[in-house]
């Protein structure tokens, strides 16, 4: 059985388009599914929809067997979830939170220790955890809210975007601590990212959402496969020979965005063209400034499906007010 | 995966946070108690001469006064439950709470329980005041416990009041747009002078209408008088009905921001 099964699913509000626009897409037990999409795509009004936090305005979803609309109870008893920016309550220490988080789950006090204590040394946070939470870093909190969102052994974890403004190593310790859930405890985890690397690395399969719908969905390897071809972005050693150089790549490939310092192309036929490429420039005497080689990225999967890239083309359009 | 906790579990648990998150907040507590008593003070200082006007109670203006803490409290009450609910709104927290089995009522019931632990903390501090600066409780030692259960019901009331605007606006700002209405209520109603002495028509014929008076009155009765049975029937009876006006609105707003399935 599919951990997550979700048809057509809808969210409209009153301000603004569709947030998400009848999407499908299921999550096998023990996958880590990565979420992609800039500012405003869908991402969030989703995971609150699959977390029952916002019912659908119409499709079907099923979260660890349950329905999010008929059996928003039992759902919610299934699922960990951890929202975009750590929601702590800063007067409270680590500890507080953990109780009053088992409380509510109807944990006993026994079960609370054991496995809050099991918790926050596993994400390092033991020591902190006797400290008022107005006191922790932006990685210490984002640590502590994945102890909570574990703490009752959910089947299926939610994380909204947790990365998000994390340092790198920060951000490394709760990559390993995912890969870790997923791998060893058989964890189901759904994971909105906007960042290409964050999905690269943990996800089996990633969605990507723009403007409420899918556009694309796949293993990151098979996604960037359908792009297929790498990409080379070249800087002339004077600036005055950029339409020079231009005219010489549009023979071996289609132009694609690069800085204004340079120009770059799509290779028609891969790697393999490189060579070509160089021994045309030189012929020209055009001398390189710099060359810089790329394989197809999920930037470049996004670029194809939208016509735009994912970094920077947030908008803050979707999200509003419910209908 | 676990059951959902019984009620009173999650009650529990909410007014526990409640409260301790309200207790470490000196800069919230601290105005809160002490604000009203120096509103005693002061006023009674400025208005002594009351006491001497024909038809005033044989009491000091001091002992009249005293009620001025428990209503300012009970403001504080309004303020303080709905700010902190807004800001829980505000941050997320209320989304990670509503994630967990936690029923609406747990949570509404749980806020107002820490609402009434603080209201109980702040008249216990009023009444020290009063004693120290040489008020009496004419109704004795039971009137202080009825003095306690008027706190106690208007505390739910007027806290309730405060977490539906928190709920219904989700904005700690909005919620802090309350505190003048409270007070323009107050300073309308019998809390300076009793309505017989009160000189303007317009402003007799408000605080005789107005709610706030007849728990005014009903406190005040236990101070000064004595035991009131009607004032004090009265008195509690419009409590209550703020109290049950306080939960509807609380449970309507509750409806529109906990939109969980």
């Amino acid at each position: 059985m599919p951990a997550i099964e979700v048809h057509a699913l809808t969210r409209a509000f009153k301000k603004g388009p569709r947030a998400v626009d009848g999407i499908d897409l299921t999550v096998d037990e023990g996958e880590i599914y990565g979420f992609l999409g800039p500012n405003g795509a869908g991402k969030s009004t989703t995971v609150l929809m699959l977390t029952t936090l916002l019912p659908p305005t119409s499709g079907t979803a099923l979260v660890a067997g349950f329905d999010v609309v008929k059996d928003g109870a039992r759902v919610r008893g299934a699922i960990g979830a951890a929202l975009q920016e750590a929601a702590l309550d800063r007067f409270l220490t680590g500890w507080e939170h953990v109780r009053l988080q088992g409380a509510l789950h109807g944990m006993s006090r026994s079960d609370i220790e054991r496995r809050g204590g099991e918790l926050l040394d596993r994400v390092g946070m033991r020591e902190a955890a006797s400290r008022k939470v107005g006191g922790y870093s932006g990685g210490m909190k984002r640590r502590l809210d994945l102890a909570l969102a574990l703490l009752h052994r959910p089947r299926v974890l939610f994380l909204d975007e947790p990365t998000t403004g994390l340092d790198p190593q920060s951000r490394a310790a709760l990559w390993n601590e995912v890969a870790r859930l997923s791998r060893d405890e058989g964890v189901t985890v759904f994971l909105t990212t906007q960042y290409l690397e964050e999905a690269d690395a943990l996800a089996g399969r990633v969605g990507i959402i723009d403007h409420g719908t899918i556009v694309a969905e796949g293993t990151p390897t098979a996604l960037k496969a359908e792009i297929g071809r790498a990409s080379v972005e070249i800087e002339p050693h004077e600036a005055a020979r950029l339409a020079d150089l231009e005219r010489t790549l549009a023979q071996f490939g289609t132009a694609i965005a690069a800085p204004a310092t340079g120009a770059a192309i799509r290779l028609d036929a891969g790697v393999a063209d490189v060579a070509p490429i160089v021994r045309a420039l030189d012929a020209e005497g055009i001398r390189i400034h710099q060359l810089r080689l790329r394989e197809p990225t999920l930037d470049d999967v996004f670029l194809e499906k939208t016509g735009r890239t994912l970094q920077g083309s947030g908008d803050s359009a979707a999200e509003g007010d419910e209908a | 995966m676990n059951g959902s906790p019984a009620l009173a579990l999650q009650v529990g648990a909410i007014g526990w946070r409640s409260v301790r998150r309200t207790l470490r907040q000196p800069a919230t507590i601290i105005p809160a108690i002490a604000f009203p008593i120096i509103m005693l003070f002061v006023t009674s200082a400025g208005l002594r001469a009351s006491e001497s006007l024909p038809g005033f109670p044989s009491v000091s203006y001091f002992d009249f006064a005293l009620v001025i803490t428990f209503m300012q409290g009970a403001i504080f009450a309004t303020a303080g439950a709905g700010t902190d609910l807004a800001a829980d709104i505000e941050s997320g927290f209320l989304d990670r709470l509503a994630l967990t089995p936690m029923s609406g009522a747990g949570l509404v019931i749980g806020q107002l329980g820490g609402a009434v632990v603080f209201g109980v903390l702040q008249a216990t501090f009023y009444l020290a005041a009063g004693l120290i600066g040489g008020a009496t409780i004419a109704a004795g030692v039971g009137g202080v416990l009825v003095i306690y259960a008027m706190v106690i019901v208007m505390a739910i009331g007027f806290g309730a009041i405060g977490i539906a605007a928190a709920l219904r606006t989700g904005s700690g700002e909005a919620v802090q747009g309350l505190f003048p209405i409270m007070f323009t209520l107050l300073f309308l109603s019998t809390v300076n002078l009793p309505l017989d002495l009160i000189p303007v028509d317009w402003f007799r014929w408000i605080a005789t209408v107005n709610p706030i008076s007849f728990l005014i009155d009903a406190i005040r009765s236990l101070i000064i008088t004595g035991w009131e049975p009607s004032v004090l029937l009265v008195g509690f009876a419009v409590a209550l009905g703020i109290m049950v006006l306080g939960v509807a609105l609380a449970a309507v707003a509750l409806r529109g921001r906990l939109l969980r399935t």
